[in-house]
């Protein structure tokens, strides 16, 4: 009977402890969101990334519609290579989507937000993205301003 | 001068052969483990003894921690006109640093001492010596159990805090201050990462566990035999876990995060 409360009391211990893990997962890691069942990706290559990270929202029209999965440098080309993961319905965007970096906010987290062209033919796994506007680098802005300033 | 170079000479070999002692001491706890499996009562009890009754301390507590979090990352937010990441603070620091170090210095309160005590006690009154007169291996019928009970006990009781304190972090932000309550899940969900984040914090809960539980077993086992010894033994088992657990935690926080 003693043995029994133990086995009980044990088990609702490591029931709450793999609850509370599992919490951690669905609620505050959202382990479903990014393990993107059926992806397929397209490379962008951008002259400046800015800050962007992997992991980054992909965005139409506001809507999140992937993440960012890989960014690397190509020396052949020397630009930025971006590869983004997009979720498999999303299967509608044109052949000439264009890609721009934006900030969420002045100052927050930066995304990539698609801009759907007119194009018949429809983006595939492994395509390129034909335009990409790089990262708005606030240094730049400013110095492009104050040069702008003297001229007057 | 002389005398003074002796003692310090004396001191590092004492504790060069405390450590060598522990050490032998582990690898025999841990040949002996295969009794955790053929007589699996005697490791249940133990985590009943060092796990469930823990529990409430670790409720309460990461409850409160949860709370102030969300109060302090509000206050200091809020100027940032930020608050809405208020949900992204309070789960990273509590999944990565928190939730593991601060489970594993009350555990080293809570279970260490008690674990210290009693077998300090059972020495003191040659309960060990007993039982391998009557053939009986202590490795495996006492410390291989309590152990694995550690051990075991640790991760859960960590992922249990970190969990309540996320919950303590919505009650105080959205219920008390105005968070909104979407923008703190998904505020959290953004930042906190399954891979990097929540299992780097397991990680650090086993560490913490072992060293813990180790610390604690090995001290009652090399407690001296006398009152006064098993008191020391106690206060030896937290002073030295807690100094364990904030030194690892350093090395693996800079080996887990420093380099990203």
């Amino acid at each position: 009977m003693k043995m029994r409360f133990f086995e009980l009391a044990v088990g609702v211990f490591v029931l709450l402890g793999i609850g509370a893990l599992f919490y951690l997962a669905v609620q505050v890691s959202n382990v479903t969101d990014y393990h993107d069942r059926d992806t397929y990706t397209v490379t962008g290559y951008f002259d400046n990334i800015g800050g962007l990270k992997t992991r980054a929202p992909v965005t139409v029209s506001g809507v999140r519609i992937g993440r960012v999965a890989e960014i690397r440098y190509d020396p052949d080309r020397f630009r930025a290579e971006v590869i983004l993961a997009i979720r498999a319905e999303h299967d509608y965007l044109p052949q000439d989507t264009q890609a721009a970096i934006h900030t969420a906010g002045l100052l927050g987290e930066q995304y990539i937000a698609l801009e759907p062209g007119g194009d018949f033919e429809t983006l595939r796994d492994g395509d390129e993205l034909m335009f990409t506007q790089s990262a708005v680098v606030l240094e730049n802005l400013i110095g492009r301003f104050l040069t702008n300033m003297g001229n007057d | 001068m002389i005398d003074a170079i002796t003692g310090l000479g004396r001191s590092a070999l004492n504790a060069l052969e405390v450590f060598g002692r522990a050490f032998v001491f582990l690898l025999r706890v841990l040949a002996s483990l295969d009794v955790v499996l053929r007589r699996f009562g005697l490791t249940l009890f133990q985590i009943y003894s060092v796990g469930v009754r823990s529990l409430l301390i670790i409720v309460v507590s990461g409850l409160f921690v949860g709370m102030v979090l969300g109060y302090q990352g509000y206050i200091t937010l809020v100027n940032f006109g930020a608050a809405e990441a208020l949900g992204g603070v309070v789960a990273l620091s509590l999944v990565r640093e928190l939730g593991p170090v601060v489970t594993a210095l009350l555990f080293a309160g809570r279970a260490g001492s008690a674990l210290t005590a009693e077998l300090g006690l059972m020495k003191t009154t040659e309960q060990l010596s007993a039982m391998e007169m009557m053939a009986v291996n202590p490795y495996r019928r006492i410390f291989a159990p309590r152990f694995v009970a550690g051990f075991l006990s640790m991760p859960l009781l960590a992922a249990i805090f970190s969990a309540v304190g996320v919950m303590g972090g919505y009650l105080v932000g959205v219920g008390l201050l105005g968070v909104d309550s979407g923008a703190y899940f998904s505020q959290m969900q953004a930042v906190t990462d399954w891979n990097e984040d929540v299992l780097s914090g397991v990680i650090k809960s086993i560490v913490f566990g072992f060293v813990v539980t180790w610390i604690a077993v090995f001290q009652g086992f090399n407690a001296q035999p006398t009152s006064e010894g098993i008191s020391r033994a106690t206060t030896q088992t937290v002073v030295v876990s807690s100094l364990a657990v904030l030194g690892l935690d350093f090395i693996l926080t800079g080996l887990m995060f420093g380099a990203g």
